[in-house]
C-alpha cells in the first residue's frame, strides 16, 4: 500500500483551475522529485499534500485514510514541508531547533541539537549564535534541522536549494539524501536544478496544473 | 457649584466655531458642511442625552439603568466591529468582550464601594469604561489584521512544522494585546503631567477639591487598565482563530 496516494485532485480558485486531475502515488522510504515550470502547480500540490491548503476535488489518502480523517496539526507533525526562503524564529538558533519540542510541551533534547547541528556542518557553538549572524546557506540548514529534529515520516522540500551557491547545494542535497537513506524519510522535492533533475530516481514533470509525466 | 454656562454663554461660544468656519473657508479645506453637520449633531445628540439622563437619574431605576448601560455596550461593540476589516463574528466577540471588561471592572468598583449601582454613577462610568475598551478593541482588530499579513509567511512555517493554531498566532496576539493596551499604559504615565484627564478636570471645574478629584481620577485610571486589558484579551484569543478555517489553514 502506498503512503500517499492522490487519485484525480484538483484545486481551483473561483473559476481557475490550478491543479486537474492529479493521480499520484508515493512509497514509504521513496523519494520524488516534482519538476516543470514555474507557475504550474508544483506548489500548490505540495501545499495540499502538506495539509496547508485543501483540495477542491478528488480524493488524497495518506497510510490508507482519507486526509480529512486526520487532525491538520498531528498530520503536519508526519509531513513536514520545508519552504524555499526560510524564515528563522526568535533570536537565536537554538530558539528554532527548540520550537518543535515547545510545539509538543517536550522537554528540548540538547544533545539531539548537537549532533543535529554537527550533521548540518554547524558546530556547536552555533547554538546560540544569532539567526541574523548566519549566512544564506546556514539558514537553510537550521530549517532543514528544525523540520527533522523530532523526525517526520515525510518531508516535503520546496525549492529549498535555489538560491543557494553550488557547494551550500551540494551539502543541503547530501543532506537530503541522508535523510532518506539513513533515516528512512519519504522525500517529495520540487527542483528546477538540473543537476538535482538528473540525479532523480523518480521524475514527475507538472505542466499547467496536471502532471504529463512520472505519474504511477 | 460655580459653573456659569447658560444658554446665552453657548450661543457666544458658538463664535469659535465661526472662527474654525472661517478658518475652512479661507484655506479651501472643503469641510464647512461636514463642520456644520458635526456642530448640529453635537447640540443635538449631547441635548437628547441630557434631558434622556435627567429622566433616568430622576426616574432611578435598576432595569433602566440596566438597559442604559448594555444599549452604550451594543454601540460600543458595533463600533469596535467596524474596525475589524473582515475579522469573522467580529460583533459578537466586540460585544462580548466590551460586556465582560465592563461587567468585571463595575464589579470590582461596586464591591470596593467607589460607586453605588445609581443611574448617575453607573452611566457615566459605563461609558467610560465601554469607549476605552472599544478603542483598545479596534486597535487590536488593526494589528492582528496587519501582523497576519505581515507575518504570513512565519506563520505558514510554523503551521508546517505541526504547530496549533495557538502556537503559530502568539506573538501576533500578545502584540496585538500590548497595541490595544499601550494608549491608556501611556495615558496612565502621563496623567497630570501632559494632560489633566477629563473627569479630573469636570470635577474641578464644578468646584471640588483637587485633592479629592485626583482620587477619582486614580479610579478611572485603574478601571481603565482593567477595561482595556480584559477587553484585548478577550478580543484578541477570540479574534485570532477567524484568520484559519476549520482544517487549521491560514485564510489570509
Amino acid at each position: 500500500m502506498s503512503l500517499i496516494a492522490l487519485e484525480h485532485v484538483g484545486y481551483q480558485v473561483d473559476d481557475t483551475a490550478i491543479l486537474t486531475d492529479i493521480n499520484l502515488t508515493i512509497d514509504k522510504e521513496e523519494w520524488v522529485t516534482l519538476t516543470g515550470p514555474s507557475g504550474g502547480g508544483k506548489s500548490t500540490l505540495v501545499r495540499i499534500i502538506a495539509s496547508l491548503l485543501s483540495k477542491t476535488s478528488g480524493t488524497l489518502t495518506f497510510a490508507g485514510q482519507p486526509i480529512e480523517s486526520y487532525d491538520p496539526v498531528a498530520y503536519r507533525r508526519r509531513v513536514s514541508y520545508s519552504f524555499q526562503q526560510p524564515t528563522l524564529f526568535g533570536e537565536t538558533v537554538r530558539d528554532n531547533l527548540q520550537f518543535p519540542y515547545q510545539i509538543r510541551q517536550r522537554p528540548f533534547d540538547q544533545d539531539r541539537a548537537v549532533e543535529g547541528l554537527e550533521v548540518v556542518g554547524l558546530a556547536a557553538s552555533d547554538l546560540d549564535k544569532a539567526v541574523t549572524d548566519l549566512s544564506g546557506g546556514q539558514r537553510q540548514r537550521v530549517a532543514l534541522l528544525r523540520n527533522v529534529m523530532i523526525y517526520p515520516e515525510v518531508l516535503i522540500l520546496d525549492e529549498v536549494t535555489a538560491g543557494l551557491d553550488a557547494e551550500n547545494k551540494a551539502f543541503v542535497w547530501s543532506l537530503i539524501q541522508r535523510f532518506n537513506q539513513q533515516d528512512h524519510l519519504t522525500i517529495i522535492a520540487i527542483t528546477h536544478d538540473q543537476a538535482e533533475i538528473d540525479a532523480a530516481s523518480r521524475l514527475v514533470t507538472i505542466k499547467d496544473g496536471r502532471i504529463v509525466g512520472g505519474a504511477k | 457649584m460655580n459653573l456659569a454656562v447658560n444658554n446665552q454663554s453657548l450661543l457666544l461660544a458658538l463664535g469659535l466655531v465661526v472662527i474654525a468656519l472661517a478658518i475652512g473657508w479661507k484655506e479651501k479645506l472643503g469641510i464647512d458642511r461636514d463642520m456644520i453637520i458635526g456642530v448640529i449633531r453635537a447640540v443635538v445628540q449631547l441635548f437628547v442625552v441630557g434631558y434622556l439622563l435627567k429622566y433616568v437619574f430622576r426616574v432611578d431605576h435598576i432595569w433602566l439603568t440596566t438597559i442604559l448601560i448594555l444599549i452604550i455596550i451594543f454601540n460600543a461593540g458595533y463600533n469596535a466591529k467596524q474596525r475589524s476589516n473582515g475579522i469573522p463574528r467580529a460583533l459578537p466577540i466586540s460585544i462580548g468582550a466590551i460586556l465582560i471588561s465592563t461587567g468585571v471592572t463595575l464589579g470590582v468598583l461596586m464591591l470596593a464601594g467607589a460607586i453605588k449601582f445609581i443611574p448617575s454613577q453607573m452611566i457615566p462610568i459605563s461609558g467610560m469604561i465601554a469607549s476605552n475598551s472599544m478603542v483598545a478593541i479596534g486597535l487590536c482588530y488593526r494589528n492582528l489584521n496587519a501582523q497576519f499579513k505581515q507575518e504570513r509567511q512565519a506563520v505558514l512555517e510554523k503551521l508546517a512544522l505541526g504547530a496549533d493554531l495557538k502556537d503559530a498566532s502568539k506573538e501576533i496576539v500578545r502584540d496585538s494585546i500590548k497595541t490595544g493596551m499601550q494608549p491608556t499604559i501611556d495615558s496612565a504615565k502621563t496623567v497630570g503631567i501632559v494632560s489633566l484627564p477629563g473627569m479630573m478636570s469636570g470635577l474641578i471645574f464644578a468646584g471640588v477639591d483637587p485633592v479629592r478629584a485626583i482620587k477619582y481620577q486614580i479610579m478611572v485610571t485603574f478601571m481603565l487598565m482593567s477595561a482595556t486589558s480584559i477587553g484585548s484579551v478577550l478580543a484578541c484569543y477570540w479574534a485570532y482563530r477567524g484568520f484559519y478555517n476549520d482544517r487549521k489553514q491560514l485564510l489570509i
